[in-house]
């Protein structure tokens, strides 16, 4: 008996159907507590005019240029592109490459920008009363903003918002789960701002013209849940507050439809396709100071946090300001960290240098120290299963893993190697430390890469074709304009002769060659 | 003992026929694979594999008298295709070149007189420019085969590996350090 | 950063590793263990003590010889674990030599001739206990008595140091004795039913507390099951091939008992003796050669606990436990390849999710 009643008390992630799904320490209380604060205006800001998926926005100022607050600097370019804007007033100082912050620290399309300290705004965006607007000229003014996935993803909201167009739209699920360890902002705007929240809400809601919306926050965040609740009447559709499992990586899209309403979205489609979209709970925010104030996406609010900073906090910056200053902000480092990281510590980015900008997507900066990171000792897999028990995507991580070791990538594709969603949850169980998903993500660059270089290939043999076709019809017309030449010329020698001497019979030579 | 033998060779002699008549009825032709690996070069005849154009390295790649690592502008992916179809060894990570950074030609402007020498020989027209104007190269579209290089009257250009950016960057494989990826 | 290298998340870790889970599971064990050494006496102790001894050797020179480092490995834990394993399964007054030779070859051409920690398809003890049960019989099916430490007929360290290092005495024959189960597979052989057999030998109390000839790990059926109960509290092991081995093994030896009560022993005598429960919970659950998947850990379960019920019952060797553990060994990639997880998104098949159109939340 006593055996089926531990099986019992197993700990068994019921949210994704039964499988997958880890409990990492969240040390949220380490900035959970201190309200968002705003940082003065750093001594320099570096915009990047890629902080979105999709093409690079193209600059619109030159060096030298004065711009105010809110002017628009970078103009999206093609469907899937956004806005940037200038976050204060200032002069623009340099148009040029600047490191991005990206574990590579290569250099991004940036606009430095040294604030004037007036902090004056430009022209706002255009008034628009969000209640009598069409849903088409609420996405347009969230284009215009430059608004993007704020969770990290990134992907512009006004594209995501036009799915209605193609989908039938019924449910808008807000992702409150904030199931990265450590970060808080979604926490504290929930708490703080829920009232703006819910605007911000109601507007998208408006614009996708759904039924219902659906707020989903994990149950480790009971004040955020209560705050949020209290609002939802405000929202005008059928809203509620649903309480998910704390679980991650419980806001990773697909899961956590999955989680509240029950569905399995398909591989390789959207969520759209089961009536549901999913907005994160900044972005909501950022829609709404975008549509009440005509305020572009300018500013952020992000969480500093881990044991190598002296004092955690929620702060709201400006997009541009650098790692350096904001870290400053918060007393400094505590110490050397082990590792400076951008986002979460489960899916955030390495960083090498402090001199880079935070952008849209950074929801947090993270000094850890060495008993906070994962340790580097690799030891051989021993088959435990521990990364198959946890993945949320149903995979076999260490299958794939060997595969991918092996250089056999297709054989890994063929296992659901891009099915895998690199949310870090099996590399973090595993007992012998096994860099699983880097070895993944290192798998779908290298197939990215060999893609391009097919298509660069097919590319090659259409120029060197066209060119062949080029060269052809050169030397054809070449040939053509020669022949004619000759002709004329024959004609004008045979006009001449003709006009010399007309009682000369036709030349012999023609005759001989013909006999 | 006489029997024995006379048995085994009626019967070698009986299962050979077979076995030759078989050979001769059933004979498939081996289809021409020049064409199919034609197919997968990238037909620029650049001329960096030493053989008269696309069409001669195909042949020698069929005869066996060429390695299918030959086409540098083809890369690693033309090599394990003309492994697929030739039935030879694929090309190891250890080898030599298949997997090296892909390289594109690259124009110092200080030193460049217009000459149009290179885009008038360049393969792909990977190179832009007019007569008497400075020329520039199109990345994304320059194989690194090496023409241009020869041609240039005041040796302005050279090779150099394809610029990383943002977008060509990926994670290194685990263990690898950073250094020998960027 | 001081980091050298790009490293990709995620940089937080769940602090389970090899090590701990090796540690963990010799933890488990210590109680049956314990209890081996008091009933068996200094013998089982030095023999103990001399097969990890020489599974550590044995895996330092192999590691040697691959030129990986040696002392990185050792501290891994599995070779301590792997002839920990091994020594519960010998025959306790065993000689030195079967200790050694067992660790070899459950090191060297258990595991290290397939690549080392990871790579070996077949449990590396179970080899070697396979192999030493075929190759010398004899020696390996020498059981006796219990004779616990301090009690008058306890060998002392002499007589305990003859008994493993030197010539074993004279009068061993005088405390050696069948194990339950070979007693009653003898006897059935020998025609006679059960319910006349059983009575001599058959104890369940003993056999649940430890109190019969056997080896280390076929004594004490209870606290095997403490361990391993605390192994799946732990959350080293999942319970379902501990499970399958038992229920599987239980319910084909009941039904064979139900047809014939005479012939075919109880599900309850199957369960408690031999080397069963530590079957279950010790050497079927080793990850390295058990299937990954919850399903697959079902049918390899199951087919270990039928398989050990089939040798016991048909089978030449009393005992099947090291068979049929090597038999499903041999599946485990087999397993492995048809009971994958079905992808999120996608059929059993592999195809995508069709959406329904009547699916709408």
């Amino acid at each position: 008996m006593s055996l089926i009643s531990l099986s019992a008390l197993r700990r068994t992630a019921g949210a994704f159907a039964g499988r997958g799904g880890i409990h990492p320490e969240t040390r949220k209380y380490l900035s959970a507590d201190s309200p968002i604060e705003a940082m003065p205006l750093p001594s320099i800001l570096r915009v990047p005019l890629q902080q979105h998926i999709g093409a690079e926005a193209v600059p619109v100022v030159a060096r030298g240029d004065q711009v105010l607050k809110g002017q628009l600097i970078g103009k999206a370019r093609g469907p899937v592109s956004a806005n940037v804007h200038a976050p204060t007033s200032g002069k623009v100082i340099a148009v040029g490459y600047f490191a991005a912050p990206h574990p590579s620290g290569l250099p991004v399309s940036t606009i430095t920008i040294r604030p004037d300290g007036a902090d004056r705004w430009g022209a706002r965006l255009p008034r628009l009363v969000p209640e009598q607007a069409t849903p088409d000229e609420i996405a347009d003014h969230v284009k215009q903003a430059g608004i993007v996935g704020m969770g990290g993803a990134t992907f512009p909201s006004a594209v995501k918002l036009d799915l209605r167009k193609r989908f039938a739209l019924k449910t808008l699920i807000i992702n409150g789960a904030e199931c990265e360890p450590y970060l808080t902002c979604d926490d504290r705007l929930m708490r703080e701002f829920s009232e703006e929240l819910a605007d911000g809400i109601a507007i998208m809601a408006r614009a996708l013209g759904v039924e219902q919306v659906i707020v989903a926050i994990e149950s480790n965040k009971p004040q955020a849940i209560e705050a949020m609740q209290r609002r939802m009447l405000a929202i005008g559709c059928p809203a509620r507050v649903t309480r998910v499992p704390t679980l991650y990586p419980m806001g990773s899209e697909k899961h956590l439809v999955q989680a509240v309403t029950g569905l399995e979205t398909p591989a390789r489609a959207l969520t759209a396709e089961l009536g549901v979209v999913v907005h994160n709970a900044a972005t909501a925010y950022a829609v709404h100071l975008a549509l009440r104030y005509g305020e572009p996406l300018i500013s952020r609010v992000l969480t500093v946090s881990g044991f190598g900073v002296t004092r955690p906090a929620n702060v709201k910056v400006l997009i541009g300001t650098l790692v350096a200053e904001i870290l400053d902000h918060c007393g400094g480092l505590d110490g050397t960290p082990d590792r400076l990281l951008l986002g979460g510590p489960m899916m955030g980015l390495p960083i090498r240098s402090q001199r880079v900008p935070v952008i849209k997507g950074t929801n947090g900066i993270l000094a850890l120290q060495k008993s906070e990171t994962r340790r580097h000792r690799e030891m051989p897999c021993i088959r435990c299963g521990g990364c198959i028990k946890v993945c949320p995507c149903g995979l076999m991580p260490m299958e794939m893993h060997g595969m991918i070791q092996a250089g056999d990538l297709d054989k890994a594709v063929d296992i659901g190697l891009l099915d895998c969603v690199a949310c870090g949850s099996c590399s973090f169980n595993c007992p012998s430390n096994i860099q699983l998903v880097q070895s993944f993500n290192y798998a779908k660059g290298r197939l990215a890469f060999q893609q391009s270089q097919k298509h660069q290939q097919e590319e090659t043999k259409r120029l060197a074709e066209t060119r062949k076709a080029r060269m052809d019809a050169i030397a054809e017309a070449k040939r053509q304009a020669m022949a004619r030449r000759k002709a004329e010329m024959a004609a004008r020698k045979k006009r001449e002769a003709e006009t010399e001497t007309p009682a000369v019979p036709a030349p012999a030579p023609t005759a001989e060659r013909t006999g | 003992m006489i029997e024995a033998v006379a048995t085994m060779s009626a019967l070698g002699l009986g299962l050979g026929t077979i076995l030759g008549v078989a050979a001769r009825r059933f004979h498939v032709e081996t289809p021409p694979i020049v064409d199919e690996i034609e197919a997968q070069l990238p037909g620029t005849n650049c001329g960096q594999c030493g053989f008269p154009g696309c069409r001669g390295a195909a042949e020698a790649v069929a005869e066996g008298a060429a390695p299918v690592t030959l086409c540098p502008p083809g890369g690693r992916e033309v090599a394990v295709t003309l492994a697929e179809i030739t039935g030879a060894e694929p090309p190891g990570s250890g080898g030599t070149g298949q997997d090296a950074e892909p390289v594109v030609a690259f124009i110092f402007e200080d030193h460049c007189t217009g000459c149009t020498k290179c885009f008038k020989r360049c393969p792909t027209d990977a190179i832009i420019g007019a007569a008497k104007q400075i020329h520039t190269v199109v990345n994304d579209a320059c194989i690194g085969c090496d023409a241009c290089v020869a041609v240039c009257p005041t040796e302005a250009i050279i090779l150099r590996t394809k610029p990383r950016t943002l977008r060509n960057w990926h994670w290194p494989k685990p263990g690898t350090p950073a250094d020998a990826t960027l | 950063m001081t980091a050298p290298l790009i490293i990709s998340g995620p940089h937080t870790h769940s602090k389970f590793s090899v090590t701990e889970t090796m540690i963990a599971v010799m933890l488990c064990l210590t109680p049956a263990t314990a209890l081996g050494f008091y009933m068996f006496g200094l013998p089982a102790i030095l023999l103990f003590a001399v097969t990890i001894a020489s599974a550590l050797l044995f895996e330092a020179l192999c590691l040697a010889l691959a030129a990986r480092p040696v002392g990185r490995a050792l501290s891994d834990g599995s070779a301590i674990l792997t002839g920990w394993i091994l020594a519960m399964t010998l025959p306790p007054w065993a000689p030195w030599w079967i200790g050694t030779v067992g660790a070899f070859i459950a090191i060297v051409l258990g595991k290290h001739v397939y690549g080392g920690l990871g790579q070996n398809p077949f449990n590396p003890a179970m080899v070697a206990r396979a192999m030493l049960l075929v190759a010398l019989p004899v020696p390996m099916t020498m059981w006796v008595l219990p004779a616990p430490l301090l009690s008058p007929g306890a060998p002392d360290l002499g007589a305990a140091l003859a008994i493993t290092f030197g010539t074993p005495p004279a009068d061993i024959d005088s405390v050696s004795a069948a194990s339950t189960l070979g007693h009653v597979g003898a006897a059935l052989d020998g025609g006679r039913t059960l319910d006349r057999i059983l009575p001599e030998t058959f104890d369940l109390h003993r056999l649940f507390f430890g109190n019969v000839p056997g080896s280390m790990g076929e004594t004490s059926a209870l606290l095997l099951l403490v361990g391993g109960v605390f192994l799946a509290a732990m959350r080293i092991i999942r319970l379902n091939i501990p499970l399958a081995v038992l229920g599987s093994a239980a319910a084909l030896s009941g039904l064979l008992h139900l047809i014939d009560p005479g012939q075919f022993p109880s599900p309850l005598w199957h369960l408690s003796s031999g080397a069963l429960m530590f079957c279950a919970f010790f050497i079927a659950t080793d990850y390295v050669t058990s299937p990954v998947s919850g399903v697959g850990q079902l049918i390899y379960g199951a087919g270990i606990g039928l398989l050990v019920v089939v040798i016991r019952t048909w089978g030449s060797f009393p005992e099947g436990v090291a068979f049929a553990v090597l038999l499903m060994n041999a599946c485990t990639p087999l397993i492995d390849t048809y009971t994958r997880p079905r992808i999120f998104g996608r059929d059993r098949r592999g195809r995508p999710l069709k959406i329904d159109e009547g699916d709408a939340p």
